[in-house]
């Protein structure tokens, strides 16, 4: 083994990867070398460290220095700085934007100091394209203390035991599943790891492949195991291409060292996976159409039962898991049920990753504690809305979830009470908005994504998600009535009640959420014609403030409609009446002097 | 087998573990309206007109084609929740719905018609954005016309399942889906057989019967029941007969061919009322054919085939028979020819 002095970790995330870390990360190399380093220090390309909004990241140990926003030209001077001089550059340091205060270490940051890191914890730290490294942590343990010491009943019970919950939207007890999937009858059973991620901003299974993909390896043997499986599929879309490769790569690893394949480790236990590649519709991921689709059918949702326990891929009896779900398998059974029971709540046990983005100053990849008060997570790891602005809303959930107000930031993150706020869990999108965010227009949002992603079978989805869609467009226009607030709720409970799949019966949640705690702000737009957070163009006015018009003529002569007058070098004036809003006076003016009001 | 007990609109009802709501219900004639729920082909769950309340399921009103029977069970099929969702359904419908029904075939047979009159829905509340599609008429004897299709999926079910065709499947989307055939060239281009199952089967006026059209509403005809004449499956059909003309042709349930037809049985009518058919026995005279009775016809037929008999001998006669005959009529075919012409010289156009 080669021993070296330092370790410098590049972040190969996604994220990073597009801010530019291949570019750093070569320019690493280039400078290790012409200062003769390169025998003495190591770098390291890892997955996503969950702060990607920082990137590109690096990181050097054995300090645990986080350096952040590197760029090429920042190569030389803190390979200079950091490894010849054994000085800190403090200019690349984070600075946690409270107290200004430049922070060395990882773990002192604000956004990482709240989080328990167990489903992300080799995230960062390991190169994911190395199965030793994998290994060196920990890995495959697990396994081995499955095929040495445990029936498929003792790794059922123990999962049961834990608590553990799918982490893929709806919270089924994870043992429980197991225990359907085994007990079924049937000699072919199949294993498959849900890794379609379909929610609009989510990537939280997208980093743990990229970053892990042995323990979501490594989880499946140890389900295909309890289960008696012999067979598995990781459904994954076909825009993560470089989680496919890693997972491609660490297959090809793991079947080289027989922990994949035929008598693993030496026992009668037989495993192999298949990698299979979705065409990225939102409604695949639902496990129904996910199977239709691995089998090659348009992916569209079935009725249950059956369940896919007893009849599931090709009609065999299937036990289906989000990634993150098989992410926490290896842990659980490693350090046993009791100890992973010691995070989280009474009934929602573990953590929870989640993509935390929107209007917050620490955007990222998170995994708290299940249970954390929302507004922990918003202003103690996401340090408060950005620019100092007002909260008011935070979406959880994705398109199925929904929007919660100031009054519930009390509110603790599990299962039971996100689902009596009108709300769920969800993957884990965490989208937080400010006081100049409209809930009319965040409603639209996500319908036009439902409205879209919707396979079109059964009516109350296909159907109702048009209508509701196009109420909330009238009333973003001013237009409907109060009364239409009313029909707007009855049809989205009906949609909510009637509706086939997940899909349907979750895609009314942004729109019953937001009457229930923003009804005022739908009142405004119909009542008064007014968008109150200012977001809505229909009720907007373009406006031209007298004294910052220079009289300049430009925005007359660019109005398709002729809508604008006044003489040269005096104040001109917009015609509301004559006005189509199509914006291109405000293009115009040199002056800033046009604002929308 | 093992029997499970529950109640349905406060009737007690037992039935075979693994029923359904809806087969619970029907057994003690309880109605429960669906669209997309057909015995022989596989569920859909699609237009959710079927849903019920089940006591205990707070999360949702669960489709009664789907939702399999529990012991202790209590079901509630006709409650205001539930005729409010099945409204708020047909309301959804119409609003994506041309109301044609003035002029429509299917007036008087649509199942979407029938139930807003039962369920009170004169027009949609919704307005906004409806599909618009041209009529694919290219098939000699089927015409699509898509605004119509409430996307209950029945005719690519039927197409798939019974008929082994697969010629349409939906494509698209969302609001956008549809039921089309291949890169959407109509079905003259696909290859669809016009065996006319999913006309049949559309429970609305989405797929009409070219050669019926205008011809008469369901409830004008009379439903005449006959073995189709084609061949010797025999099947069984209603033959729609108008002021004594036949106008279509529909399925007859639960006989052998469970109702289903092919496209001889189904639009090959037209010849019954053919002028050039033959209405008498001809026997040709002098050159020319003149009309005559079945006496004299056979008298003659029989007189020359005993005169070739006679004079070469029995196996100067062959016989060749029709697959269009029964299994009974080609039994006495071959009978006549071997005891009573005498020979062995008989065959039949199916003789593969
Ligand atoms: C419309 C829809 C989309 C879904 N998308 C995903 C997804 O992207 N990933 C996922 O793991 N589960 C998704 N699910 C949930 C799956 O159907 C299924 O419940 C889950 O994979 C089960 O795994 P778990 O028990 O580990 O959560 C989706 C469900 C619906 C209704
Ligand atoms: S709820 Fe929507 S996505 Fe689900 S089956 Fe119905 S139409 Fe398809
Ligand atoms: S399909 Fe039914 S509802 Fe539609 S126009 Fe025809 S008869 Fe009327
Ligand atoms: S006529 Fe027969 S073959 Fe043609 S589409 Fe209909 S069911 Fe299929
Ligand atoms: S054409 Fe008729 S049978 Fe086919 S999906 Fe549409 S409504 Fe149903
Ligand atoms: S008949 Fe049950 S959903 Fe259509």
């Amino acid at each position: 083994m080669e021993l070296v002095r330092a370790h410098i970790l590049v972040c190969g995330g996604t994220g990073c990867t597009s801010s530019g870390s291949k570019a750093v990360q070569e320019a690493l190399h280039r400078e290790l070398k012409k200062q003769g380093l390169d025998k003495e220090v190591k770098i390291v390309e890892t997955g996503c460290h969950g702060f990607c909004e920082q990137g590109p990241l690096v990181i050097v140990y054995p300090e645990g220095t986080f350096y952040c926003q590197v760029q090429v030209e920042d190569i030389p001077e803190l390979v200079e700085e950091h490894l010849l001089k054994g000085r800190i550059l403090q200019r690349l340091l984070f600075t946690e934007p409270l107290t200004q205060e430049r922070v060395p270490h990882y773990k002192e940051i604000d956004f990482y100091r709240k989080q328990r890191r167990l489903v992300l914890r080799n995230c960062g730290y390991i190169d994911p394209e190395k199965i030793d490294e994998y290994i060196a942590r920990d890995g495959y343990v697990a396994l081995a203390k499955v095929l040495g010491e445990m029936t498929p009943e003792d790794v059922i019970e123990e999962i049961k035991a834990s608590g553990l919950r799918g982490r893929g939207g709806a919270g089924f007890p994870t043992g429980l599943k197991w225990g359907f999937a085994a007990q079924a009858p049937g000699e072919k059973k199949y294993v498959v790891c849900n890794a379609d991620e379909g929610d609009p901003g989510a990537f939280m299974d997208r980093s743990i492949l990229e970053g892990d993909p042995h323990c979501v390896l490594e989880g499946m043997l140890i389900g295909a195991y309890a289960i008696g499986s012999d067979e598995g599929y990781i459904y994954a879309r076909a825009e993560y291409p470089l989680a496919i490769k890693r997972l491609k790569i660490a297959l090809a690893q793991a079947r080289e060292l027989g922990l994949m394949g035929d008598n693993i480790l030496g026992t009668d236990f037989c495993f192999d996976l298949h990698i299979k590649e979705g065409a990225g519709a939102f409604v695949c991921g639902e496990e129904t159409a996910l199977m239709a689709s691995i089998e090659g059918q348009r992916g569209m949702p079935r009725s249950r039962p059956p369940f896919p326990a007893n009849s599931g891929l090709w009609g065999k009896p299937t036990n289906i898991n989000n990634v993150e779900t098989w992410a926490n398998v290896a842990n659980i059974i490693r350090n046993g049920a009791k100890w992973y029971g010691q995070f989280g709540t009474e009934k929602s046990k573990g953590t929870k990753v989640f993509a935390l983005t929107g209007k917050v100053k620490n955007t990222g990849l998170v995994e708290v504690p299940m249970g954390i008060p929302m507004r922990e997570i918003i202003y103690e790891i996401g340090d408060g809305i950005l620019g100092d602005k007002k909260f008011k809303a935070v979406q959880i959930g994705g398109p199925s979830g929904g929007c919660l107000s100031e009054g519930q930031l009390d509110l603790a993150v599990d299962y039971e009470s996100l689902g009596s706020a009108g709300a769920i869990m969800g993957s884990g999108g965490l989208v937080v908005m400010d006081e100049e965010t409209c809930m009319v227009d965040v409603a639209k949002f996500f319908l036009d994504f439902t409205r879209a992603e919707s396979c079109g079978k059964c009516t109350p989805c296909r159907e109702g998600i048009q209508r509701m869609r196009e109420m909330l467009q009238d009333f973003s226009e001013g237009k409907g009535s109060l009364e239409d607030l009313d029909k707007l709720e009855r049809l989205a409970q009906t949609i909510k009640d009637t509706a086939l799949c997940g899909l349907g019966q979750t895609a009314p949640n942004p729109v019953l959420t937001t009457l229930r705690y923003f009804r005022d702000e739908y009142e405004a737009h119909i009542r008064d014609k007014r968008c109150p957070a200012g977001v809505c163009r229909a009720l907007l006015t373009y406006y031209i403030v007298p004294e910052l018009c220079r009289g300049c003529t430009a925005c007359a002569r660019v109005c398709p409609t002729g809508a604008i007058t006044g003489k040269v070098k005096e104040p001109h004036v917009i015609d509301p009446e004559k006005c189509i809003k199509c914006g291109a006076c405000m293009e115009a003016c040199r002056f800033d002097s046009i604002i929308l009001k | 087998m093992k029997m499970v007990n529950l109640t349905i609109d406060g009737c007690q009802v037992e039935v075979p573990l693994g029923s359904t709501v809806l087969e619970a219900a029907q057994k003690i004639g309880i109605e429960i309206p669906t669209l997309c729920y057909e015995k022989d082909l596989s569920l859909a769950t699609a237009c959710r007109m079927c849903v019920v309340e089940v006591e205990g399921n707070k999360k949702n009103l669960p489709a009664a084609c789907a939702q399999p029977v529990m012991e202790g069970m209590i079901v509630h099929t006709n409650t205001p929740k539930v005729r409010e969702a099945r409204r708020m359904i047909l309301e959804l419908m119409v609003a994506n719905h041309p109301l044609d029904c003035l002029t429509c075939e299917a007036n008087g047979r649509c199942k979407l018609q029938q139930y807003c009159y039962e369920y009170g829905v004169k027009e949609s509340s919704f307005t906004g954005e409806r599909r618009r599609f041209t009529v694919d008429d290219g098939n000699p004897f089927i015409e699509r016309d898509l605004e119509k299709c409430i996307l209950c999926g029945l005719c690519v079910r039927v197409c798939d399942e019974v008929q082994g065709v697969a010629a349409i499947d939906y494509s698209d989307r969302g609001f956008d889906t549809k039921v089309t055939t291949f890169m959407d060239r109509g079905l003259a281009d696909s290859p669809c057989v016009s065996c006319g199952q999913c006309v049949y089967l559309c429970p609305v006026g989405a797929l009409t019967a070219k050669p019926s059209k205008g011809k008469g509403r369901d409830f004008e005809v009379e439903k005449v029941p006959t073995t189709c004449g084609y061949c010797g499956v025999g099947c069984q059909l209603a033959l729609n007969v108008k002021k004594d003309k036949i106008v279509g042709v529909t399925n007859l349930p639960d006989n052998h061919n469970q109702g289903y037809l092919c496209v001889k049985g189904r639009f090959g009518y037209d010849f019954v009322d053919s002028p050039e058919r033959l209405t008498t026995p001809l026997i040709k005279r002098d050159g020319e054919f003149v009309e005559a009775s079945w006496d004299e016809a056979l008298d003659l037929v029989a007189q020359k085939m005993a005169k070739v008999r006679d004079e070469h001998g029995p196996d100067a006669i062959a016989g060749l028979s029709s697959a269009r005959t029964t299994n009974e009529e080609n039994y006495l075919f071959q009978k006549f020819f071997r005891a009573v012409i005498g020979t062995n010289n008989i065959d039949h156009c199916a003789r593969l």
